[in-house]
């Protein structure tokens, strides 16, 4: 039969050219970021909560100065194993403009329900602040760039002296996994930049693997019960599968073919 | 009595309702005893799978349009609220996004089966033309889909095919206008798309209907190419296709599956995960990769209206295929040189993709014109002489002959 034959070249040139084609987008971007291990790759991956936990201190004392996140919840701190008292807590400490019973602007504190407390008006304000650059909302952060977490990761421990003959624009910091390699962004990130509450040493390499754990839980808070559920339908799908071909088999019996 | 359908259906209320309106008689007629060739092998269930997949598309479609918001203010936030606040709204997001990529696969498919085994020839010449008008269809459906969640990539890449149809003579940049609904893609361009996004798969479910009285019509090609001839050659479409079908549904589910839950970002661009911004242009402005051979042929030209004709051509050709493709022989198992060319032509459509998904530079700009020059050739040229001078293998009886040397001797 030519199926198989089908079969084998279509997988051979599947296997050859499908990832030039999905990963080609930046031909003349070519800096290869070194890859962690990550608990929440693979199949059966979940967060580790203890590293998002550090993670999410260190957005909270250092990235939230600057970044948003504006379409994250508090409530879904839960995910990355808050209780309600520390989120209800974590979110009172923000006031959020509101319409007081008088009808004056008027201010109230946070609820779990609330978006994260952004530190900027607007973009104009994050810009005039940040020297003309707009530090990117933090939400989807780790889907939004080539790499994901790992590129967080070597963006963070990235920073380093600019090479000789490298002009730095005014206010700008050289960081080899940056896009042109200059970037707004000084150096955020340090040992002993935050003092861990579980004890944890806060190494740079730490701290930028924490803060990539809690974004990339950020990005994708549906990513266990969506990986835990996926497992489930494909069992199912397997077990129905060999049920259906078995039947067909059965039905075909009689068939010469 | 005059004008009632004689229904042979036992059952009271059925044939009551039978010989008023014969649906059961027509379903048991088209998809129950059904004669169809005995000897599909597993690539003629992708009819089946595009089916399916249509549904699918609907279905969760029309859940999402419940959540989503065409404003360029919210369209972006609106998508992330079903992502986190609607109950299996990632599911249902995921599962119509990596949809697309499923449809384009299954009816890509499709289409490269009834290429190999000469589907398009005489008499099934309207039931092609049909197809390649669905496919059409699906492309400006997808296209426009992409540009709801108002990404990045959503965005210019709107701006970027819009802007192809300037390239046509006096009445291009009216057209372009009125496709935008103003003078940039912009809040009215969005409500347009939604709008279209929603009706198009509709007109879709027609077409596919046409398609589908048209095969019951010339009844299905099979791998030999050759037409039943009587009862041994054919089964009834049920049980037989019913389940054999249902094995092929089974096993795409699971590769559906496999990208929803565990690669739900595999064919995205991670540029679309921020906001349209008219600002700022991301590095690469890159298509859907099931537009990518196309968007090579568009860049192979140096002339703008040159590469938009190109593009539409690509497409046009699959249109008057079956008077292209002279030999009187279907199946590409009689003819050998055919066989090869398919499988040339093959690579020529995987390469296309590859340079569409590349910078134009360097040796991309030259593999892109050297295949786009041979697509063409191959249809406008290679199929035409081919049927002239291809020496095709001797083809069988009969279907039961061929599947049977020994019992039909």
């Amino acid at each position: 039969m030519n199926i198989k034959r089908f079969a084998i070249l279509g997988a051979v040139f599947g296997a050859l050219l499908l990832p030039a084609t999905f990963s080609a987008a930046s031909a003349e971007e070519e800096i290869s970021l070194p890859k962690q291990d990550w608990s929440f790759s693979g199949p059966f991956g979940s967060y580790d909560k203890a590293s998002a936990q550090r993670g999410f201190q260190i957005y909270k004392e250092v990235c939230s100065a600057c970044h948003s996140m504006k379409l994250g919840y508090y409530r879904e701190l839960a995910g990355i194993g808050l209780s309600e008292a520390q989120i209800k807590a974590v979110a009172a400490e923000q006031t959020f403009p509101t319409i007081g019973d008088d009808g004056q602007p008027a201010e109230r504190p946070g609820t779990p329900a609330d978006h994260f407390h952004s530190p900027f008006p607007n973009d104009k304000a994050a810009r005039a602040a940040n020297n003309g650059a707009l530090p990117p909302d933090q939400t989807l952060l780790t889907n939004a760039r080539e790499g994901g977490a790992d590129y967080i990761y070597a963006l963070l421990t990235g920073y380093e002296d600019a090479p000789a003959g490298v002009k730095l624009g005014d206010g700008m910091n050289y960081n080899k996994y940056f896009p042109g390699h200059q970037i707004g962004m000084a150096a955020p990130l340090s040992d002993d930049r935050v003092e861990y509450a579980d004890g944890t040493k806060a190494t740079l390499k730490q701290e930028a693997h924490d803060v990539a754990t809690f974004l990339a839980y950020m990005s994708n808070p549906e990513l266990e019960t969506r990986k835990r559920l996926g497992l489930r339908i494909l069992m199912f799908l397997a077990a129905l599968t060999c049920v259906t071909y078995a039947v067909k088999r059965q039905i075909w019996s009689d068939v010469h073919h | 009595m005059v004008g009632l359908h004689k229904s042979e259906f036992k059952n009271p209320v059925i044939n009551w309702i039978d010989t008023r309106l014969p649906l059961f008689t027509m379903m048991s007629k088209e998809y129950g005893v059904f004669p169809t060739p005995k000897n599909f092998n597993y690539f003629w269930n992708f009819g089946a799978l595009a089916m399916v997949n249509l549904v699918i598309m609907i279905v969760t479609g029309i859940v999402l349009a419940m959540n989503y918001d065409p404003n360029t203010g919210n369209a972006f936030e609106s998508v992330e609220r079903i992502m986190r606040d609607v109950n299996y709204g990632w599911l249902l997001r995921y599962v119509h996004a990596n949809g697309a990529s499923m449809f384009f696969i299954v009816v890509y498919i499709h289409i490269f089966r009834g290429l190999y085994y000469g589907s398009y020839k005489k008499p099934r010449e309207l039931l092609w033309m049909i197809g390649v008008v669905i496919l059409l269809l699906m492309m400006a459906t997808g296209f426009m889909g992409y540009v709801l969640p108002w990404g990045q990539m959503s965005y210019w890449g709107a701006t970027v095919i819009t802007n192809l149809f300037s390239a046509i003579p006096v009445v291009g940049d009216s057209i372009v206008t009125l496709l935008w609904g103003g003078f940039s893609v912009d809040n009215p361009t969005l409500n347009r798309f939604f709008s279209l996004h929603y009706l198009l798969p509709f007109v879709i479910v027609g077409v596919v209907f046409l398609h589908i009285v048209a095969l019951h019509i010339t009844g299905s090609n099979n791998p030999l190419g050759i037409e039943p001839k009587d009862k041994q050659d054919t089964l009834p479409f049920h049980p037989y296709y019913t389940i054999k079908d249902s094995v092929g549904i089974c096993v795409y589910l699971m590769v559906f599956a496999v990208l929803v839950f565990f690669a739900p970002g595999f064919f995205g661009d991670p540029a679309n995960w921020t906001p349209a911004n008219p600002l700022v242009t991301p590095a690469a402005i890159v298509p859907e990769w099931y537009f990518l051979p196309f968007y090579a042929i568009l860049r192979a030209v140096p002339d703008k209206l040159g590469g938009v004709l190109m593009m539409f051509g690509a497409i046009a050709v699959l249109f008057v295929l079956p008077w292209l493709d002279t030999s009187p022989v279907r199946s590409a198992k009689f003819r050998p040189i055919y066989r090869l060319l398919f499988w040339v032509l093959i690579v020529c459509c995987f390469v296309l993709g590859a340079v569409g998904a590349h910078h134009p530079e360097g040796i991309w700009v030259i593999l892109g014109r050297v295949c786009t020059a041979y697509y063409f050739l191959h249809f406008l040229v290679l199929l035409p002489l081919l049927g002239k001078f291809e020496k095709t293998l001797p083809l069988p009886e009969s279907i039961s002959q061929a599947v049977l040397p020994a019992a039909a001797e």
